[in-house]
This record gives structure tokens, sequence and C-alpha cells, in this order.
């Protein structure tokens, strides 16, 4: 508690009473308005007084852990004995996996009892009585600090850092430099992409394969009003890079009346209305193909952006930044649709180098 | 036979075998002739077009116009096949209540027959996709339930969500969840393209590839459907699942703690 006796002002006639004789002289002491009332006495527990209930509550402690014990026990036998596929109904949950369901009531169970275990213990059977530790000045003592100061000096004139200048710079530039390795290590974060990003599997000739049956696209296929999805043949599910192939090569293919087709290069590039449009957002990348088949309008889930298929893909709304790119298709010989080339630009989102 | 060929002359014998003759060629042709039937069925095709424009005259043309070549209110009916008119009048949706966004599913009005009458009259305006047999979309337990998740995720779930509980598009359209659709309705969804869903049509999904989309939409929301991870959440994705952690699993945590501190372990209460 910090001491009352510094407190020194003029009296007043309503003030608390003094404590006797804590100090003397002209002037009368005025009482610390925000005095440190101090701790309350200590008040006892029921298992400080009774040893009855200390026992009681050193039981509960040690059932409660003992029941986790119990539950991990039932963790590993339920792990060990149920099939992956057993389904079993419990209300009010439906019918879930009786293994999922036993594997996370046992782990619950068994975290749970440890930790009230623990609150259990520490609230009736550890002290609980009060300590107060007082805070003390962070400076050092004055003494401290001179032989602190002298020894820095003295270590700073021993060893001539102030006189050999050329050890004081090559020092600082060594360390300076130092933090380079880190920097170049980020080079490990991936080979540059090339020219990954600029290309696709689409090349002229390819035919449009159908993602759902695997055979090649006649435009008799494809009426109006549907909507289909392709990839470029020659391209397969058990390829090693399929993922990143089909990732920038995923195509949808719709059908418009050519008098709906507002932009003329787009009428250009399809086939008897039939036009192909890469499925990937020129905003992050995220698979599009919520196709509204009135409207013809295209709806990205991620972030909104909406494109007009009857416009050369034009936005509409949303953040994205770019039409999106169409494959420029025909008929090849045999009456299947083909690709005229790669796409025209890099499909997906924007890039520094992309232009 | 004496006698037969002594009467070859009476007056009444060419009567009798004209007769014969023609009992005859009755018989056979009613034994080999199929004609009767069919005339009949077309009967009752033309019966049931009749029936139909009556019902199209009354409940339709105000916005598809007299002849289903549609107006500014509604589009044209010419070519759009008798499941489209099946999957529409059977689920409710026409007739619509009120110009709007989208057209939403409520109690039908026609009874199946009045929709049969009703889809025959609009087939019979222009060809399209015919109202689909049981055999084409009822499940009989062959169908790859896998290969029908793999095309819904790839076909459909950009729109329906990947368990089939819909989604929201632009400017208040919406894709509705599939959830207790008929299969039949659904089928015919594929089929046709109802209002603003493009349509998959069997030369791009082949009949099978829709059965094996159905088994797997009755795979995840069908009457047994099990969702072994428990509580689905309404199967909308990680968004819902975080936020019911965050609100009642922390909620639950916050509780806790203030039961316990609001105890004391003082013998004396106060």
């Amino acid at each position: 508690m910090s001491s009352q006796d510094n407190s020194k002002d003029n009296s007043e006639e309503n003030l608390p009473q003094q404590p006797e004789g804590a100090d003397s002289g002209a002037l009368s002491k005025r009482d610390d308005p925000f005095a440190n009332p101090g701790l309350p006495p200590h008040e006892h527990r029921v298992q400080d007084i009774d040893e009855q209930a200390a026992k009681r509550s050193e039981r509960a402690v040690a059932g409660l852990f003992t029941l986790s014990m119990l539950s991990t026990i039932g963790f590993i036998v339920s792990y060990v004995s149920f099939d992956i596929d057993k389904i079993v109904y419990i209300f009010p949950i439906g019918r879930v996996s009786a293994l999922n369901f036993s594997l996370g009531m046992t782990l619950g169970l068994a975290l749970f009892c440890i930790g009230a275990g623990a609150i259990h213990w520490a609230r009736t059977l550890m002290t609980d009585v009060e300590v107060a530790e007082e805070r003390h000045d962070l400076d050092a003592s004055p003494e401290v600090r001179e032989e602190v100061l002298a020894g820095f000096q003295e270590g700073a004139r021993e060893s001539d850092i102030g006189r050999r200048k050329l050890v004081r710079n090559t020092l600082i530039g060594a360390v300076a430099m130092v933090p380079l390795t880190g920097l170049v290590l980020l080079r490990d974060l991936g080979p540059l992409p090339g020219t990954k990003l600029r290309h696709t599997k689409w090349a002229k000739g390819k035919m449009l394969i159908n993602e759902n049956t695997l055979e090649p696209l006649r435009p008799e296929d494809i009426s109006v009003g549907s909507l289909t999805f392709a990839m470029p043949e020659g391209l397969s599910e058990e390829d090693h890079d399929f993922h990143n192939e089909i990732a920038k090569a995923a195509l949808m293919i719709v059908r418009l009346q050519p008098e709906n087709i507002k932009d003329k290069r787009e009428l250009d590039w399809s086939h008897e209305g039939i036009v192909a449009f890469s499925k990937i957002c020129t905003h992050v990348g995220c698979p599009i193909s919520l196709y509204e088949q009135q409207t013809h309008h295209v709806l990205c889930p991620c972030h909104q952006s909406t494109f007009d298929l009857t416009d050369g893909g034009r936005v509409i709304f949303g953040p994205a930044g770019h039409s999106l790119p169409q494959l420029r298709i025909t008929v090849n010989d045999k009456g299947y649709l083909e690709a005229m080339g790669d796409f025209a630009e890099p499909v997906g989102p924007a890039y520094w180098e992309r232009g | 036979m004496k006698k037969l060929s002594a009467r070859r002359r009476h007056p009444l014998a060419a009567l009798v075998v004209l007769l014969f003759a023609l009992a005859a060629t009755g018989g056979l042709y009613a034994a080999f002739a199929p004609a009767d039937k069919a005339k009949a069925e077309e009967a009752q095709t033309s019966l049931a077009i009749d029936e139909g424009k009556k019902l199209y005259a009354v409940g339709c043309a105000s916005c598809h116009g007299t002849g289903g070549q549609g107006t500014s209110d509604g589009p044209s009916l010419v070519g759009v096949g008798a499941a489209a008119v099946d999957f529409q009048v059977s689920t409710g949706r026409m007739p619509a209540q009120q110009n709007g966004a989208q057209v939403p599913k409520k109690p039908k009005v026609y009874s199946a027959a009045e929709t049969e009458q009703l889809a025959a009259y609009v087939a019979s305006l222009g060809a399209g996709p015919e109202t689909p047999t049981k055999s084409q979309y009822s499940l009989d337990g062959k169908e790859d339930a896998a290969n029908g998740g793999q095309l819904f995720r790839s076909n459909c779930a950009q729109c329906h969500n990947f368990s089939g509980k819909g989604g929201a598009l632009s400017n208040g359209k919406y894709a509705p969840s599939l959830d207790g659709v008929d299969p039949k309705h659904i089928y015919e969804a594929m089929q046709t393209g109802p209002q603003n869903m493009p349509s998959f049509p069997d030369t791009v999904m082949p009949e099978k590839e829709k059965r094996d989309i159905i088994a797997y939409l009755d795979k995840v929301n069908g009457e047994d459907a099990a969702t072994p991870g428990g509580f689905t959440l309404g199967g909308i994705g990680p968004v819902v699942e975080g936020l019911f952690a965050w609100v009642f699993g922390l909620g639950l945590l916050i509780a806790i703690t203030i039961w316990v501190a609001a105890r004391t372990t003082k013998a004396k209460k106060s």
C-alpha cells in the first residue's frame, strides 16, 4: 500500500477524519481521496475448511480425468470397430456416418473433461490466497547506468572503431548485405511461367471434344439455348498435366441466332451462330458458366462479373477487366467442329506482361 | 354337296355368295389391318389437341398469343415441345401469376389430363422434345451416381450448387433448389431448358447421362440420403460452416466461461 504521509494540503471542515498520530505540525493533513482500500479479508472456501469437501472435490477432478481417459479409449475402439461407410440414424442430426460421429464425440469428451477437471481443480483445491506484487521503477539506478556507459565508452575506445574507419565501414556493409541471401531464395518460389500464360492446348485443326461424352462435336448437336463444354482433341484425363491444360483450354459453346450477334468479329469467328468462348473469367480466373439462355449473359459466381455473349463477350457488370476471349471455329471436311487456331489473347486474369 | 350344287341357280344364291364374300373380307380386314386402332388413337389425339386448344385459349393465349406465336408478354411456344409444357404446367410455373425476373414454382393449376391436352396442342404447333416416358427418367439401379456427380459438377453445379441447393443469378433471377424435385421434371428441365436455364439436349448429354445425374441428386438429396459429416447446415458451403463455428462454437465457450466465473467457490455466499 502506498504511503499517505506526503499528501499535504489545507484543511477543510468536511474532510474525512484524520488518522490519529499520523502527522504533526501547523497544517492538518488531508486524506488521499483515491486511497487504495487494500484487499478485503481473505475468505475461505468450503474445501479449505472442510476436509470432507476437499476429498469430494478431489474425487470429482479425478473422475473427470478418468472419464477423459475412458473417452480416449472409446475413440480408439470406435476407430477400430466401425466401418468407414456405416450409416446410422442419430436424432436430431439425421443419417450420419457412425465412425465420424463416434470419433467426434469421444475426442470432444476427452478434451472437454481435461479442461473441466483442470478448472474444477484450480477453483476448489489449489490455493486461492490473494497475493499483491508491488510495481517498481523501470529505470536502473544512476550508479549502474554510469558504470554501463563507462564500460561502453571504454570498449569503443579500445576497439578503435572510431579511428579505423575502413573496418567500421566494411562491417556496416557486411551486415547490410547479409539479408540479400534471403532475398535471393525468393527465386525458389517457382520457375517463371515463361509464355505458358499466353498459350493453350487449342491449335489449328483441333476438334472440339464434348466434355460429357468425349466425342467430337458436330454443328447439328448444338441447338439454340443449349450449353456445351468442350476440350481440345488430344487432351485426356489420364495426362499428367490434364488439370493445368484444361484450366486454360476449357471452352463453353452456345448457339445464337446469327442476327442477334452484335459484334462483327464475333460473327466472323462463329459457325452458323455457334460461338465458342473461354470458360475462364478474366478477373481472377474462376470457371464461369452461369449462362442465361434468354439474355445470353454469362455470370461469374465469384465476383459477379457479367459478360454479354452476343457482343463479343464484353464485360457489362463487375470487376473483370477485359472481354472473354473467343475461339475462332469452323467445320472440317468430316463435318466436325474444329478450332482455327489458339485464342487470340491470353485467357484468364490479366498479368503485368500481358500487354 | 349335291344339294348345294342343285341350288346354285336359285335366285337368292348370288345374294348369299355376296354376303359370304363381304363377311370374309370384313373379317380378314378386321384381323389384319391395324388401321382401326391407329384411327382411334388419331381421333383421341386430335380430340386432345382440340381440348388443349380450348384450355390454351382461356389460360395461355393472353401472353403467348392466340396461335402460340408469342407476344411482348410471353415467348413463342412454337417448337418448345410437349416436354416443356409438361414441365412448366405440372410444376405450377405456368400459368404465371405476374411478369418478373423469374416465374417461381407454385401449386399446379391444371390436372394431369388437362396438362396432357395442353401439351398435345402446343406440340402440334411445331416439333419439339416429347414428354419423357417413365423408362427414360426413372431409376433402375443401373445408374452410375459417381459419374452423375461428375457430370453434375461440370454442367449444373455452377448455378445449382454442388449438391443441388440452388443459387443466385443476375437481376433477381436464381437457380432453384433441386431438393425434392420429381425426376421427370429434372429430366424435362435438362431436355428443354426452362426460362433462363440452358438446355442439355440428347446430342450433347445422352439419356443415360441424364439418368446418372438424377441418380446423383437422389443420392445427395433423396429420401434416405446420408450426410456422413453430420449437420449439412443447408449444404451451401464453407462460409456457412465457418459462420456456424464462430457464432455457436465461440458463443458456447463464452457462455460456459461466464457461467464458471459467475459462481463463487467461497464458503460464505455473498
